[in-house]
């Protein structure tokens, strides 16, 4: 996994909503002590802390338990330096080392061992190798998400040689993130387009047939990006035709902020819903109360 | 009938008395004009069995109480309304998005409202709490026989009670007009339209035109603050007045018949056990409601039909539904020109059999058996064993139903395929209640046997005997009076039986009982009754002495 930067700011009890990216932590600070501020997200953000700090004093620790959402929420990528022939050429030598025997040696693919890489693009590889899916196990091994065997910029290379032969949609570069302003459009578009199989909060979900949609708990921002440019197995391409590389920007704002944020309401129960709550009120709340049922009992 | 029941009441004493206290004052008053303490004294005075596991009715009670107390202060922000608005409030990530009033009123409640999330999600959890509760409190009755003669109305009523908390929950569900709850409503709806002929307009009715209009919410809000509650609280009195009429049953044990109750008295002893329950359950909802997020419907999103999320299930108490329409095949069925989509069976059929068995079963069971009489002493689980392992079987099959319903979690989480957890289902569906039924009852005939064999030969003393021939043998101790042989006179009698030798002697008097101060014998309560029966006639015949 490569998370560049660790997005550990969320000391406030709630802070469920704003992208802290970008925000010097002095002015941070600032917002979170009431100080009027620019920009709307924080404003706002100031005036729920204020208002819900009351109720989160009522609710007391819900800040600890809740925390077990840990607030590694990887952001911008890191830097995009235009990549040189010489990565190009370092590229094509680990290609050689780790992919030939499967997808051939010009990327044409071999019978029986793996598809042609001819027009998947930087994006797909880049995808596919930093989620430690490629090189594969094996054959016909599930190629779920592994540690990744190679680092950023071995990555990067491999990606750079596999578009530089045959072309196909690029790594993009640059900020992942979209405007901040436009966090609630990205819900909207995750909502539409990725919560059918990755969950209203991208825990993820199995699909038919033995097939995962995973969880998106992991995903960096660039993998967020190149998988919706290359669309992995059994999940649909989401060109630029489809989704506008802004809009794209918007989903991952989206989703990065849902996994950073705390949840307000306490523990948030792994965020599946329904299903964990009924597991509860029968452990915890129907449990708690036999025994406390029993003891009465036992005293009289 | 006996005894306790019917407490004195000294008539004359109250006549002449003048009270002195203020609150004396008030109750002549309304004594004067209602003419109520007879009858109140005479409640106050019946006596509860006490077995720990008669408060599982109570969790139920109290937390309908709580729902009522939450419920109404929801009632002061909630906007029952599907009219569009442009969200503004601090909840930033939806910030801009169109949305319905419900659910825009119910993020303010989650997010402006002092203490208003604290508050909806313990309405939530003690909704969850009000419905598994009630489910016990019916294993409960089922599993003891308490159903029996006379109390059949009340088991009836118990369901018609289950009954109206899944609508009641559902309507609650749907109210906030999220991503799930929307779901749901499209589901439901969808379950309306597979009733053969009238189902389209059936759907059609309940939500004013076609899905999803403009009208459900609004309508589901007066079912879910007004009509069923209303109802509710009407059957839980009637539940209520019937048990108090009816009274209590109680385990057999000694000094327990069919014809007297004993326990506690409602006032004070229980009463203040009671009160004090109260207020444990109410910490438990609270506490679920201040540390675990229920019903998070920021995550979900507002309800749009073009929308749907992996993994959207009801709440538990739906969940069998889910689960048997997950795993019912997608058969449809051409009778007389009409198509019976497949979703009519697992939603509709299926469960108008679970509860139409359920509501019979008190009257089976006793058509089958030939035992009409009726019954105030409970049976142990042990010792109906056919009737014990139906409710395995039932409860098994139930569970089926319901872990099916989150198969598609359980899936993940083990990761097994989803198309292996169906097929489980499926089959456990069929194979895992007559299991079920099988190792319940082997299991009643062992208990009952290992009962029979201490009356017969007595606890085992884990004492080691070598006989004079080099035969170990270990020694029992009898429970009662042995015949010639060292076996047992006592009779089976479907107490409970001690199995260890430090739970010997009288199990009645030997345990000090009650809460909150020790119960005292009948006979020593009767006397004190007596005393001052006597104490108070001759002072009402003192003060006609000198009033005279
Ligand atoms: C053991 C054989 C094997 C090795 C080694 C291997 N691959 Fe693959 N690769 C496959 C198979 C099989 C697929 C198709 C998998 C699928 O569809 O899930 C695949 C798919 C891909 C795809 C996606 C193609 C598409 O159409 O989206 C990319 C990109 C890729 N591999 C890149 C690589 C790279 C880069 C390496 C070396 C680091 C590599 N692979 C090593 C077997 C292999
Ligand atoms: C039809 C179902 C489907 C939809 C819709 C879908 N995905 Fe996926 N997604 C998948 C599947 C299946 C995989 C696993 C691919 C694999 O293992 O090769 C996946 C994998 C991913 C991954 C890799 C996760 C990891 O950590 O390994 C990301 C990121 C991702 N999806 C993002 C998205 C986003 C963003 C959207 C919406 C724009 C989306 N997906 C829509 C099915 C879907
Ligand atoms: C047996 C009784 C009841 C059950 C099972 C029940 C259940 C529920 C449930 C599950 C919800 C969804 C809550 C959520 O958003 O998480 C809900 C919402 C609501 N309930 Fe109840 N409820 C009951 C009684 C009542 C009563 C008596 C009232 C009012 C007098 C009431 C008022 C409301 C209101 C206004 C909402 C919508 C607000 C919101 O969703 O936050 N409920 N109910």
């Amino acid at each position: 996994m490569t998370d560049d930067t660790v997005d550990a700011d969320s000391d406030l009890g709630f802070d469920p909503a704003v992208s802290d990216r970008d925000v010097p932590t002095a002015a941070r600070a600032a917002r979170a002590s009431k100080a009027p501020s620019s920009s709307r997200g924080g404003g706002l953000r100031s005036k729920v802390s204020r208002k819900v700090s009351s109720v989160l004093v009522l609710i007391g620790a819900l800040a600890a338990v809740g925390g077990g959402y840990s607030l590694l929420a990887p952001s911008s990528s890191a830097d995009q330096t235009a990549l040189s022939a010489a990565d190009v050429e370092t590229g094509r030598q680990l290609y050689e080392s780790s992919c030939i025997t499967c997808h051939g040696s010009n990327l044409q693919g071999v019978q029986g061992r793996g598809p042609s890489l001819i027009g998947v693009g930087s994006a797909a590889t880049y995808f596919q190798v930093s989620t430690g899916r490629m090189p594969a196990a094996g054959q016909g091994a599930t190629n779920n998400r592994k540690p990744a065997k190679f680092n950023e910029q071995q990555t990067q290379q491999i990606a750079a040689y596999v578009g530089s032969v045959g072309g196909g949609p690029q790594v993009p570069t640059g900020d992942l993130r979209g405007n901040p302003q436009n966090i609630s459009d990205g819900g909207e578009l995750f909502r539409l387009n990725c919560a059918s199989c990755h969950n209203f909060a991208g825990k993820g979900a199995p699909l038919s047939a033995g097939k995962v949609a995973p969880s998106l708990n992991n995903a960096t921002d660039l993998q967020l990006y190149t998988a919706m440019l290359s669309g992995p197995e059994n999940m649909p391409v989401f060109s630029d035709n489809q989704i506008t590389p802004d809009q794209k920007k918007a989903i991952i704002d989206y989703i990065q902020n849902l996994k950073a944020s705390k949840d307000p309401g306490g523990a948030g129960l792994d965020r599946i819903g329904p299903v964990s709550e009924g597991l509860l009120i029968w452990t915890a709340g129907l449990g708690v109360l036999m025994v406390a049922i029993l003891w009465i009992g036992r005293k009289s | 009938m006996t005894t306790l029941n019917e407490a004195p009441t000294v008539k004359g004493a109250r006549r002449f008395d003048k009270p002195r206290t203020p609150q004396g004052k008030a109750g002549k008053f309304f004594e004067e004009r209602l003419g109520l303490a007879g009858g109140l004294r005479k409640q106050l005075n019946k006596v509860f069995p006490d077995h720990w596991s008669f408060m599982m009715g109570e969790i139920a009670l109290y937390s309908f109480i709580i729902l009522i107390l939450t419920g109404t202060f929801l009632t002061f922000f909630f906007d029952a309304s599907m009219a569009e608005v442009r969200y503004d409030g601090s909840y930033v990530p939806l910030q801009g998005v169109e949305m319905s009033r419900a659910y825009a009123s119910t993020l303010h409640i989650s997010f402006d409202v002092r203490g208003g999330l604290i508050l909806r999600q313990i309405h939530h959890w003690a909704a969850l709490l009000f419905m598994a509760a009630m489910t016990i409190h019916m294993f409960r009755v089922f599993f003891t026989g308490a159903f029996r003669k006379p109390r059949e109305l009340n088991w009836l009523i118990g369901l018609g009670l289950i009954t109206l908390g899944l609508v009641e929950g559902f309507a609650g569900y749907s109210l906030p007009d999220d991503l799930l709850s929307g779901t749901g409503l499209r589901i439901a709806e969808a379950i309306m339209q597979s009733i053969p002929v009238i189902g389209t307009w059936v759907a059609f009715l309940a939500f004013g035109g076609k899905f999803p209009g403009t009208e459900i919410i609004g309508r589901l809000y007066i079912v879910h603050v007004l009509l069923v509650p209303g109802i509710l609280a009407g059957l839980i009195g009637a539940h209520m007045a019937l048990l108090i009429k009816q009274k209590h049953t109680e385990f057999p044990g000694p000094g327990k018949s069919e014809h007297t109750v004993s326990g506690e008295r409602m006032y004070p002893t229980y009463a203040a056990k009671a009160g004090g329950f109260f207020f444990i359950v109410f910490a438990v909802c609270a506490a679920l409601g201040g540390l675990a997020q229920i019903n998070p419907i920021w995550l979900y999103g507002p309800y749009n039909t073009a929308q749907v999320s992996a993994g959207s299930q009801p709440d538990f108490y739906i969940g069998f539904l889910d689960g048997s329409t997950r795993l019912f095949p997608s058969w449809e069925i051409r009778l007389w020109h009409h198509t019976i989509p497949a979703l009519f069976w697992p939603t509709i059929v299926l469960p108008g059999i679970l509860f139409t068995l359920a509501g019979a079963y008190p009257f089976l069971e006793a058509k089958l058996t030939k035992d009409r009489a009726k019954h105030h002493l409970l049976q142990r689980p042990r010792d109906v064993p056919v009737r014990t392992g139906l409710g395995a079987m039932a409860i098994t099959f139930y569970g089926v139903l319901l872990l099916s319903g989150g198969n598609d979690l359980i899936a993940k989480a083990f990761d097994i395929s989803l198309n292996a957890m169906t097929w489980a289902g499926r089959i456990g569906m069929l194979l895992a209640p007559p299991l079920a039924y099988v190792i319940a009852y082997k299991a009643c005939i062992g208990l009952q046997r290992h009962d029979r064999e201490v009356l017969e030969h007595g606890i085992e003393t884990g004492i080691i005997k070598r006989l004079p021939n080099g035969e170990f043998i270990e020694i029992h101790q009898p429970l009662g009076a042995v015949d010639d042989h060292g076996h047992g006179l006592l009779e089976y009698a479907g107490t409970p039986v001690p199995k260890k030798m430090n739970k010997l002697g009288n199990p009645q008097t030997a345990r000090v009982k009650g809460f909150f101060r020790p119960v005292r014998e009948k006979a020593e309560i009767e006397a004190e009754l007596a005393a001052l029966e006597q104490a108070e006639a001759e002072r009402a015949a003192s003060q006609r002495e000198l009033t005279d």
